[in-house]
């Protein structure tokens, strides 16, 4: 076991190395270069002007260089201005260039600086993160337990009319991308159309005070998608229990149908959905960057949006980081759990 | 002119696709009438599930097939009405030219055009793009699949590898960096197509020659005339006079497709093929045990011969069904670019386009942001439905 998950980790480094690597390449192109100086110095740039500003923050040496840099394995560039200053990443401006440290980069703690929100790329992150976590938080609150409900209740007596009515139900949400049903949503429960006016159209006051009225639509939206998914999932494995032969000894002993269902294929049944929600933690995260941006709640997937759509090169790449990690570890979850809770299954 | 009663909207909009409603009863009749006849597909009319989903896409399919027609679309979708700005579902026109049609039959959007043709034009678009991207997605999937799960070893690893890689990227985010103009202007979309779309090729270059590899005198024009084809197609496809990957002279290039719906369907390919890849892998692993596969390579037969001819027609069953639940989530895709407004242009008729730009108003006006909500969710549910179908009726043999 100990073996199994060093080499998970093992290559899960490697793919979050390459990840990085491949979004800093992305991000750090010639044409994002040229629009950040551009930003940050005038729009009337010249093309000289443009280049002597990128040599000057060390833009140009080669890509693999500036990873390393960015990742604090290399020492970092520093430019010797014409009257004989010393400008640097690591220098922050009022620091003599003697103190600044030598690395700075993800490895040290140093994030880079946003050009969007004038802050700490760490801090920004830190911030929003806890925003998001938030709403998953009642995310995973409403959808593992309603998922799970209904996979079981469509599963234990398959064909039955129960049956195929949550499972309609189920395709339904599966069917409806976030933006579809946080759509139809806001129009019945939020609209003056409709005049129903349930709840709170957007959830920005939900940051500072979340309560019922301005978060359960963002909940509930995200929930409904991922919802579909878990539920086919507990069904179709909570189906295959039913028909198995301790099932029948059960029955025929006399045990009634509801211990049947709790006591005796509830934990069998319930494996393969356990894979299935931490597997559902990427499409989470789309879900949250969509609702986010529809209900204009200020967290961790807006944030991904304006830093991408204002090239704002190192708040980017810090929340790519984040959410390459966050797959990346849910995946790593996903596995152990899997071993551990199926006795069948053995890693040597 | 008074403004139409719900009824009354209810009426014209079922008389306006009077050719889509002709065409499903000529093909339900005709495939009920055969279905013993028509392999798995006539099985489909079996299930109840199966019909209704079915229902659902093929209406999709001939609203967007007659819509690009200029049928069934009442108004030009890109024109503006003056006047008829966040006008409600039947309201008439101010003053009608003749010959034009009186009324927006579901409203009018925040720039006074008409919703109801714009809901048929997204169909087309949807209908054109979805089916082809995922057609393109299995395409590369089987070509890398088959080979890592039948020989394994050191390829599988590095190839399961790239798969997981991309597989590790949050969609959207992926989307955010390969669709904005900056990495446009770079022409990295361009040479992932060049590379992409290379697969088709390969894979039906290998299936032929593998098939026909006994015979050369039926194999050399074949393959001649097939890739000859095909090839003038990609470089066609690939080659824009003016972007990075110009290597046809004009009068050579067939068709050029505007840079922004290439770089919507490059991405759309990208992100659905590793999952085809991991699908097919899967399956080959498994099938490759199987005594037929031995018989096969007793027989002397290639490893590519087993693999194309011997183990993907068994893995077909599974690949139809995925297939229907992947032209669905490719739908979704497109729907999340056109929502983020990345790639397609702003005024393009899609339905994510159209509900970003009626989401902005649903707090006074519905219409704008619902209609194109609500044909996404039914196109999807038709797909999911009909995967359903298809799935039940496949292990039922």
């Amino acid at each position: 076991m100990g073996l199994f998950i060093l080499r998970r980790v093992g290559v899960m480094i490697l793919t979050g190395l390459c990840l990085t690597f491949l979004v800093f390449t992305l991000t750090n192109l010639y044409p994002n270069l040229e629009k950040l100086a551009k930003t940050q110095g005038n729009f009337r740039m010249s093309d000289e002007e443009v280049t002597s500003f990128l040599e000057r923050g060390g833009y140009l040496q080669p890509m693999v260089v500036k990873y390393g840099e960015w990742l604090g394995v290399l020492p970092s560039y520093r430019h010797e201005n014409a009257d004989g200053s010393i400008q640097g990443r690591c220098i922050l401006p009022g620091q003599a260039p003697e103190e600044a440290p030598e690395f700075c980069g993800v490895l040290q703690g140093y994030w880079g600086f946003s050009t969007v929100f004038k802050d700490e790329v760490g801090s920004i992150v830190a911030t929003r993160l806890g925003l998001t976590g938030k709403l998953m938080f009642w995310v995973m609150v409403l959808m593992v337990p309603s998922a799970l409900i209904l996979g079981v209740l469509s599963g234990m007596n398959e064909g039955s009319k129960t049956d195929r009515t949550l499972s309609t139900v189920a395709i339904t949400t599966t069917a409806t991308p976030e933006y579809v049903s946080g759509v139809i949503l806001i129009a019945v429960f939020a609209s003056s159309a409709v005049g129903l006016k349930w709840f709170k159209g957007t959830a920005t006051s939900a940051m500072e005070d979340a309560n019922f009225e301005n978060f359960f639509l963002p909940v509930l939206t995200i929930s409904l998608y991922g919802m579909g998914y878990i539920a086919r999932m507990t069904r179709a494995s909570m189906a295959e229990v039913m028909t198995a032969q301790y099932i029948r000894t059960a029955r025929l002993k006399g045990v009634s149908f509801p211990n049947i269902v709790v006591k005796h294929a509830l934990r069998n049944a319930l494996i393969a959905p356990f894979t299935v929600i931490m597997l559902q933690f990427p499409w989470l995260l789309n879900g949250v960057v969509i609702v986010e941006t529809l209900f204009n709640y200020k967290g961790f997937g807006w944030t991904l949006v304006q830093a991408a759509s204002n090239n704002d090169i190192e708040l980017l790449l810090g929340v790519s980081v984040v959410s390459v990690f966050v797959v990346l570890v849910t995946q790593l979850i996903s596995d152990i759990g899997y071993v551990y809770l199926n006795p069948r299954i053995s890693v040597s | 002119m008074e403004p139409l009663s719900w009824i009354e909207i209810i009426t014209r909009v079922l008389l306006q696709f009077t050719p889509v409603w002709l065409s499903l009863v000529i093909l339900f009749v005709l495939s009920i009438t055969y279905k013993r006849k028509l392999g798995l597909y006539g099985k489909l009319f079996d299930s109840t599930i199966g019909m209704i989903g079915f229902a659902l896409v093929m209406f999709w399919v001939f609203t967007g097939i007659f819509g690009s027609f200029g049928m069934i679309v009442t108004h030009d979708a890109l024109a503006q009405v003056s006047g008829m700005k966040n006008e409600l579902p039947g309201a008439p026109l101010p003053n009608p030219d003749e010959g034009q049609y009186p009324y927006y039959l579901f409203g009018g959007d925040n720039l006074a055009r008409d919703v109801f043709s714009r809901m048929v034009k997204g169909a087309w678009i949807v209908v054109q793009i979805a089916p082809l991207a995922t057609l393109f997605a299995f395409m590369v999937g089987i070509t890398l699949g088959l080979p890592a799960g039948y020989y394994g070893g050191r390829l599988d690893t590095f190839l399961s590898f790239l798969a997981n890689l991309i597989l590790a990227f949050p969609v959207i985010l992926l989307f955010y960096l390969l669709v904005t103009p900056e990495i446009v202007e770079t022409g990295i979309p361009s040479y992932m197509a060049t590379v992409l779309f290379v697969f088709p090729l390969v894979f039906v270059g290998v299936l032929l020659n593998s098939r026909y590899k006994t015979q050369p005198n039926i194999r050399a024009p074949l393959l001649i005339g097939v890739l000859g084809i095909m090839g003038w197609l990609y470089l066609s496809l690939i080659s824009e006079i003016g972007s990075k990957v110009a290597v046809l002279p004009g009068f050579l290039d067939l068709f050029d497709i505007p840079s922004g719906i290439l770089v919507v369907f490059v991405s759309v390919v990208f992100v659905n093929s590793p999952t085809v890849f991991r699908i097919v892998r899967g399956l080959a692993m498994d099938i490759k045990t199987r005594d037929y596969v031995a018989a096969a390579q007793t027989r002397g037969e290639g490893p590519w011969y087993i693999m194309l001819w011997e183990i993907l027609p068994n893995a077909r069953g599974p690949l139809i069904v995925d297939f229907c639940l992947r032209i669905g989530y490719t739908t979704i895709l497109l729907g999340t670019l056109g929502f983020f407004g990345l790639g397609l242009s702003p005024e393009s008729p899609d339905w994510g386009t159209t509900i970003n730009d009626g989401r902005r108003l649903l707090q006074i006006y519905l219409h704008p942001a619902i209609v194109p909500a609500l044909s996404l969710l039914s196109m999807v549910l038709g797909l999911n439905l009909l995967a359903d179908g298809l799935r039940e009726e496949s292990l039922r043999d």
